[in-house]
């Protein structure tokens, strides 16, 4: 996404492969907005586990659904949406991992992450699947915006 | 970068040094693979070397896990050596950093499985 674009979108396929791009796209995103290298991975590691949320649980890699990927700037935000075309899932179903009993589960630690990288994450059933929504707050000498400074 | 693997025996104990990344797909499986293989050829005093490994996703996670309790499960000890800071910090922020032996060297890792 270049700095002076408001928002980009990608249509991807529920593959590995999907997992992988999305995650590239981040971290050129995340880079190319000045956030620092621990924010970055971190934003890059959100859209990581929010993409393989969509791509396995979601679209259950069916060939003929699809992922869409969207990154905007609005005012001192970076608003992440991934959509899947899948049943959408129960959150209440989700066990915290951080329980003791749960500490040696094999899974169900992709959204407790993403909390913990991003500062608001938001997961909705759409008509046609489940948005995931990540934001995360620009700080430093970009926030505010580089097309406000242009 | 995927991930590699290669194994070496110091005084009675697997050192398996592993770089690259641990994600969904093929970084999880050649760990599960690994750990597996070793298990089945006896060798039950495992540790791995994460000094090379860069990037672990929450599959790569639970692949940790698996090894651990697969290990466990049958008897053997499995070890974390050599930490890079983003993987400390996710093993702390899962409390996972509890629940595994994580060492900083490798005299003392081998040493401890006496």
């Amino acid at each position: 996404m270049a700095m002076t674009e408001q928002r980009v979108s990608y249509t991807l396929d529920s593959s590995l492969e999907t997992i992988d791009n999305a995650e590239a796209k981040a971290t050129r995103v995340a880079t190319e907005l000045g956030f620092p290298d621990d924010e970055i991975m971190q934003i890059s590691m959100a859209v990581r586990e929010g993409a393989v949320n969509a791509v396995l649980h979601g679209n259950a890699y069916a060939p003929d659904k699809k992922v869409t990927l969207a990154f905007e700037r609005a005012g001192g935000d970076l608003i992440i949406t991934i959509r899947d075309q899948g049943r959408g899932m129960d959150l209440s179903k989700i066990p915290n991992p951080l329980a003791p009993e749960n500490l040696l589960k094999t899974s169900g630690r992709g959204i407790f992450l993403m909390r913990s990288f991003m500062d608001v994450v938001e997961i909705r059933p759409t008509a046609t699947g489940t948005e995931l929504k990540l934001i995360k707050h620009v700080h430093g000498p970009t926030a505010g915006g580089k097309e406000a400074s242009q | 970068m995927s991930m590699k693997v290669g194994s070496r025996q110091v005084d009675g104990v697997t050192i398996v040094d592993c770089s690259g990344r641990i994600t969904l797909g093929e970084g999880s499986v050649i760990l599960r693979d690994t750990v597996r293989d070793l298990l089945g050829k006896g060798n039950k005093k495992i540790v791995l070397n994460l000094q090379d490994v860069n990037y672990i996703d929450s599959s790569g996670i639970g692949e940790l896990v698996s090894a651990f309790t697969t290990t466990k499960n049958q008897g053997g000890e499995l070890k974390l050596l050599n930490l890079t800071k983003k993987v400390n910090d996710l093993l702390q922020i899962t409390k996972l950093y509890t629940v595994f032996d994580v060492k900083d060297d490798e005299a003392s890792a081998v040493k401890s499985f006496k």
